[in-house]
């Protein structure tokens, strides 16, 4: 590269950094609000279905379930990883990607067994929401106490 | 017809979340596991200041679907258990109030697990 | 360059004899596609887990050398060579079959070529024959490496695709017939250049081959203009661009010479971004294509630059930096 007259060990990182082909922005951002977007449809037509019978808190955790289970079958089927290549963070964000952070360690160690394979290694990628949902949950809570909210 | 604008609001809401995502992933290059704590967290601080609940008030799955949507439903169980139970219900209501979505996400990993096989990627 | 002491070997007995290539279903797919010998339908192989199928692949290429370069097991006096996986489970694991002595190395990437030259040292310390061995699984080391199978993410640009196959060559100290000889080799040194990013190793690598190549050319006062090709290992497309500019500033022009066996393994619809990685690229490509070059006379003196990226996720995880290595050997006819 011609502004590079001399590449050297302390400049070798923004020289490759300039080198490197970029991701084309706008067309992820295009895929992630389209699938993000139609992924919280499908769950809002699941919150309308669950309408009829449950109440409305129900009926969202209900829809968020069901989501949950759709994307751990097509976790199964192979098919959400090829959705997550070109969602990115369309598919990641929503609590379905989610479900596939459960579920795909799950499916892949498999092959060490239930206790060592399945069990333990099914929060190998989601377990980090989890620790540190109910942490921030119980000091937030705690706070609220402390302070009245 | 409330119904249709109702899923307009969750397409745009949902849609908005994930491009926020997606924009923050463009720029720093987090990993999945990041991004998916970051948001929780957000939600989370959000439902602290009783913010996140009036979004989902406004765009029903469209705040409630993403990961942030998770986030708040822990603060909100979590907080509304504390000021009846005490430190108890702090400690109880936040995983009381998303048991449901974490136990289908256990059992059918545990189910998928047994009944596909990993295949290997084409692309 | 830094200072060292001795680097390049000769080796005056060290014969190929032949080699032998069992790639997977989207590496026969590729560029090189019919030049392998044996090539999987399916990279489960038959067996129930990937691991399972990438040990069979080793077994298979073993003897799959050894039967075509006429030999028996008994003439077998070693193997060497390694895989990806922690522990080289599946080079180990597949020497079980074998009585020959074993020598388990691991050099990332840069296995293979790392594996011809202790096979030629070995040679030149009096063992007849030395089955050299490399290779590597997509599904195997993606699990090891980076994410479950089937976890949905949004792959970048400078990523690679981790090659499945599995490439063996004897070697000996003897050969009747002419064939081509490993000559010269280039012990690697590791080389950081602080490149932090695990999924960009190419331009993790660059800087090692770059170290390799020239001071292979100074130690042997060769050029490139005395190679009709120069295959480096796995850089990779922006790993190669980068070797380019780097070799340039040492006052060595390769960029007429130089191929990736990595970026040229793959067509581009297939979407490997960055194209193959893994040990199995420069194993896949010496053993199938390159040695069939040289027989017939299309080339006459190539290198070979094995490029390995030291790193393991706990070290990513860490926040370290990604270290490199490159080994190099000539080849004549």
């Amino acid at each position: 590269m011609e502004k590079y007259c001399e590449i050297t060990k302390d400049n070798y990182k923004s020289y490759v950094f300039e080198k490197m082909p970029k991701s084309s922005h706008w067309k992820n951002m295009f895929w992630a609000f389209l699938i993000g977007g139609t992924i919280c449809v499908i769950g809002q037509a699941f919150i309308e279905l669950y309408k009829l019978w449950f109440s409305i808190e129900d009926a969202s955790v209900l829809a968020s379930g069901t989501m949950v289970l759709i994307a751990a079958i097509l976790t199964g089927l192979g098919v959400y990883d090829n959705i997550g290549r070109f969602a990115g963070a369309g598919s990641t964000i929503p609590i379905t990607g989610f479900s596939n952070a459960v579920v795909s360690p799950a499916l892949e160690f498999r092959s060490e067994g239930y206790i060592y394979g399945v069990g333990a290694k099914m929060f190998l990628v989601a377990g980090p929401v989890i620790v540190n949902g109910v942490t921030i949950s119980v000091i937030i809570a705690i706070l609220t106490l402390i302070f009245g909210g | 017809m409330e119904i249709f604008l109702m899923f307009i609001k969750a397409f745009l809401v949902g849609g908005a979340i994930c491009l926020i995502g997606q924009i923050i992933i463009n720029w720093t290059h987090l990993t999945n596991g990041k991004i998916l704590v970051l948001f929780l967290i957000a939600g989370a601080v959000l439902e602290g200041f009783g913010l996140y609940s009036k979004l989902i008030e406004f765009a029903g799955a469209g705040a409630s679907i993403p990961i942030s949507g998770f986030g708040s439903a822990l603060v909100k169980g979590a907080v509304k258990a504390a000021k009846s139970e005490g430190f108890y219900g702090a400690l109880k209501g936040g995983l009381a109030a998303c048991a449901t979505g974490i136990s289908i996400a256990i059992v059918s990993g545990y189910l998928v697990a047994t009944i596909f096989k990993p295949r290997t990627k084409k692309k | 360059m830094d200072y060292y002491k001795k680097r390049t070997l000769t080796f005056p007995n060290s014969y190929v004899i032949d080699g032998y290539t069992v790639a997977g279903p989207k590496e026969n797919d590729g560029r090189y596609k019919g030049f392998f010998d044996l090539a999987l339908e399916d990279d489960m192989f038959g067996q129930n887990t990937f691991e399972r199928a990438e040990r069979k692949m080793f077994e298979h290429a073993i003897d799959g050398v050894i039967g075509k370069a006429n030999l028996t097991n008994a003439d077998v006096d070693a193997l060497v060579g390694g895989d990806l996986l922690n522990q080289i489970i599946s080079m180990s694991f597949s020497a079980r079959k074998q009585h020959a002595g074993f020598l388990g190395l691991y050099n990332a990437c840069a296995t293979f070529a790392e594996s011809l030259i202790v096979g030629s040292c070995l040679l030149n310390n009096g063992l007849e024959n030395v089955v050299c061995i490399a290779g590597s699984h997509f599904s195997t080391a993606e699990r090891q490496y980076r994410y479950p199978l089937e976890l949905g993410v949004l792959r970048s640009p400078v990523t690679q695709w981790t090659a499945t196959g599995v490439g063996a060559t004897v070697l000996s100290n003897q050969c009747e017939t002419s064939t081509p000889k490993v000559t010269r080799a280039t012990i690697g040194r590791v080389v950081d250049y602080g490149i932090m990013d695990a999924n960009n190793m190419g331009a993790a690598m660059a800087p090692s081959a770059c170290d390799t190549l020239v001071t292979f050319f100074k130690d042997t006062e060769t050029s490139p203009d005395d190679y009709d090709a120069i295959f480096t290992g796995d850089l990779g497309k922006l790993g190669s661009d980068i070797l380019l500019d780097l070799t340039k500033q040492e006052g060595y022009d390769i960029s007429a010479k130089q191929h990736d066996c990595g970026a040229s393994l793959y067509w581009d619809e297939q979407q490997t971004y960055q194209g193959g990685s893994g040990a199995a690229c420069s194993a896949l490509v010496f053993n199938g294509v390159l040695l069939g070059r040289l027989r017939k006379g299309e080339y006459k003196r190539i290198l070979l630059a094995g490029t390995g990226a030291l790193m393991s996720p706990t070290t990513s995880f860490q926040g370290d930096s990604i270290p490199a290595i490159t080994h190099l050997v000539e080849v004549c006819f």
